[in-house]
């Protein structure tokens, strides 16, 4: 690999970063989304009325403010908290690399939950009444019958989600975290060779991107392999 | 904590009203010129010669598969830095604008916006039922009079919400233009911190102003997609119940 006046290596690390951001996510992007969905999905109207406000207020605000947001307002929160409990006044600084971790599962979740939740409507309701019949309670109705299917229907869905998330981790060099964008800064300042830099950014970003439709393609096919045959 | 808020709200008013203004010209802009230069690439990108497919098809692929943010540094800084190498561009009448970041994140956001819509759009044209192309062309319209009477008219139809969508987004990514130094909503925000510290106060204004312009959008494309839909709406009241009652 060319040397990129000496600092192709940092551009490598910079992209270890960025998948460490995407594989840190991804579990939370799940877990927000599945809880989400069901309560969206939820007999109690408050938990709806949660579920609904969520994805309305975060479809609605741009993906760096939330950063932003989590990023300056964080440590003020926590901060305050630590004041609260220990009584006396305390310097905490959340690592900007977790608070944009929070930051992207929070934005990722809400667009998972309404994927979550169209996986969930499909799976047929015979099925859930079948299992109540036969005495399953609803934590093994979720575990046996719901949570195999909902991977089916919801992969085409996180497929595309997965790819916002790769370019969204870009967003994240804006408060200092050293993943491929934040590098390529750094290279383009000191270097007077911007050009060069961003080009290798976007072309680190199209690789990931690409691998990324690649697997999961392969997912899907897989996780689709006793229906493709009907 | 509300003094806060009021404090932000009353002293810092101009900056978030001017910031508004940028947001929303940023996003008109992108959202009219990134659906004229789409409509071309979609065009081409549904052709069945391989080699027409292959110029929108890279340029989407590029578009889609890069951050925008990553776009914009290239554009602003790495485009910018070839432009300023020209020899004698800065004593030019153009190097004024030619330094502005404003053009460039306008050509950006345009082109971004082009690839995302371009796809939406193909997805449209493809999904015309193919009995109405062939009756047009049965009828002897012309292709372009094909595109112009039938394709188009129901491609709105079709990709209405998912149009919607995408200027929803479009809106969230001119957020963007405040990493290159301009002064949309976002970019007002991160000034008022950086000058007062109340990062909650500032941040959530800017936040449920986006909300509001979110609302406002949702219900404007509400009401054009019931005017794309006037053709259904009307075979609707046909069988509908008010109208039965009224013809016996």
């Amino acid at each position: 690999m060319f040397d990129l006046y000496g600092r192709g290596w940092q551009m490598l690390e910079g992209g270890l970063v960025t998948v460490q951001l995407c594989l840190t996510v991804l579990p939370f992007m799940i877990l927000f989304g599945l809880l989400g969905a069901s309560a969206k999905l939820s007999r109690y109207k408050a938990l709806r009325i949660i579920g609904e406000s969520y994805t309305v207020l975060i479809r609605g605000i741009p993906e760096l403010l939330v950063i932003l947001l989590i990023y300056f307002g964080g440590t003020i929160a926590v901060q305050k908290i630590a004041e609260l409990i220990g009584g006396e006044e305390v310097r905490v600084d959340i690592p900007a690399f977790w608070s944009g971790v929070a930051a992207l599962a929070l934005v990722q979740g809400a667009f998972a939950s309404e994927v979550f939740r169209a996986a969930m409507q499909a799976i047929p309701i015979g099925q859930i009444e079948a299992a109540t019949a036969c005495g399953m309670t609803p934590p093994q109705i979720f575990i046996r019958i719901k949570l195999p299917q909902l991977w089916r229907f919801a992969l085409p869905g996180l497929n595309n989600l997965f790819q916002v998330l790769i370019k969204d981790t870009a967003l994240i060099s804006v408060v200092g975290v050293e993943e491929i964008l934040r590098k390529a800064a750094v290279g383009a300042g000191t270097e007077k060779a911007p050009f060069t830099f961003y080009l290798v950014a976007m072309l680190m970003f199209l690789a990931f991107t690409t691998v990324s439709l690649f697997v999961f393609n392969r997912l899907e096919k897989r996780a689709s392999r006793g229906i493709a045959r009907a | 904590m509300f003094e806060d808020l009021i404090y932000v709200l009353t002293k810092y008013d101009s900056w978030l009203w001017q910031g508004f203004l940028l947001t929303i010209q940023l996003l008109a802009v992108s959202v009219v010129f990134g659906s004229i230069l789409a409509i071309p690439l979609a065009i081409a990108r549904v052709s069945k010669l391989v080699w027409v497919q292959a110029v929108p098809f890279a340029f989407i692929y590029v578009f889609r598969g890069t951050p925008l943010i990553a776009q914009l540094f290239m554009m602003y800084y790495g485009c910018g830095q070839l432009i300023s190498n020209i020899d004698g561009i800065q004593d030019h009448w153009t190097w004024t604008y030619l330094r502005d970041p404003y053009w460039y994140c306008l050509l950006t956001f345009v082109l971004n916006t082009a690839a995302y819509m371009a796809e939406i759009m193909r997805g449209g044209i493809q999904n015309v039922p193919n009995g109405e192309i062939e009756a047009a062309r049965a009828c002897g319209m012309t292709p372009f009079t094909t595109y112009r009477r039938i394709i188009f008219p129901r491609m709105w139809q079709i990709i209405w919400p998912a149009y919607t969508n995408d200027v929803i987004f479009t809106l969230k990514a001119t957020s963007l233009a405040s990493t290159v130094t301009m002064m949309e909503l976002t970019g007002a925000a991160r000034k008022i911190v950086a000058r007062t510290a109340l990062p909650y106060e500032a941040f959530i204004s800017a936040g449920v102003i986006y909300l509001i312009i979110v609302y406002f959008l949702t219900f404007g494309f509400k009401g054009i997609e019931k005017y794309l839909r006037r053709n259904e709406r009307r075979e609707g009241q046909k069988s509908g119940p008010a109208k039965a009652g009224g013809t016996v």
